[in-house]
């Protein structure tokens, strides 16, 4: 299964739910697309959910580090919920914990924006 | 020891058939699911870098994957048939200046979740990587 992704408000935050992969391919491409999208229409508040996302690889790390440039860029933050063990570990391996503001649970990641 | 040889396409439907063989075998000498995980994903990075960066795609080039059972270990190779790379001229993609580049991630992987790695020049040509995974060490 590919990425599946859904965004919702909350106040002026726009939160990015996340299922299945972010890897080469459709998935890395819809996440991409889905938050260029975003960006684009100038959502500069984005949280991105991935607590339900099961896998994640080197071109979904891409990806989301492109994401994060792309929205970095329109004056916007990108930020991450809800890691899973293994992808907690991906941002570890690679370093990305100093880039990505990762937080617990949704309220705070929330109250984090203002 | 028992080994299975698979020649693969050059297209991205072969890195699910690589990664199924590999970790059918890793089941079978008893690795659990986390190591299942960092295998398959492993193998997953290597096959990528030798269907994209290696064989380019090229309907004309073959993967080669060996899988090799041991009572200890699972040893993989993966072989294409492009023009072969320098490891050292890979970018450290920790390095500070790197950390936003979208790609170069791949080998740091595959480093983590193997406990031997190397990458050599493939006979008589291309990239031959190869891989070991020890079940004693599992967690």
């Amino acid at each position: 299964m590919s990425v599946k992704m859904s965004s919702r408000q909350v106040g002026d935050v726009t939160v990015v739910d996340a299922t299945g992969r972010i890897t080469l391919g459709e998935g890395a491409s819809v996440f991409r697309d889905v938050i260029r999208d975003l960006a684009a229409k100038g959502n500069k508040k984005i949280l991105v959910n991935l607590a339900d996302v099961s896998y994640i690889d080197s071109s979904g790390i891409g990806e989301m580090v492109s994401s994060f440039t792309t929205v970095t860029n329109h004056g916007g933050q990108l930020k991450l919920l809800s890691l899973t063990k293994r992808v907690k570990d991906l941002l570890q391996i690679t370093k990305l914990y100093t880039v990505f503001e990762v937080f617990e649970d949704e309220a705070s990641a929330v109250r984090s924006f203002a | 020891m028992a080994e299975r040889e698979l020649l693969l396409e050059s297209t991205l439907d072969s890195v699910e058939v690589a990664e199924t063989a590999v970790l059918d075998a890793a089941r079978e000498i008893g690795f659990h699911e986390d190591d299942l995980h960092q295998l398959g994903m492993a193998v997953r990075e290597s096959m990528v870098n030798a269907v994209v960066h290696g064989n380019r795609y090229n309907a004309r080039k073959k993967v080669h994957l060996s899988v090799t059972k041991a009572e200890d270990r699972l040893t993989i190779v993966i072989a294409d048939e492009g023009d072969g790379f320098d490891v050292s001229t890979v970018p450290d993609p920790l390095a500070e200046d790197n950390l936003l580049r979208q790609s170069g991630r791949g080998l740091l992987l595959i480093r983590a979740f193997v406990d031997e790695f190397q990458v050599l020049p493939g006979q008589p040509r291309g990239t031959e990587v190869r891989m070991v995974k020890y079940l004693a060490k599992a967690s």
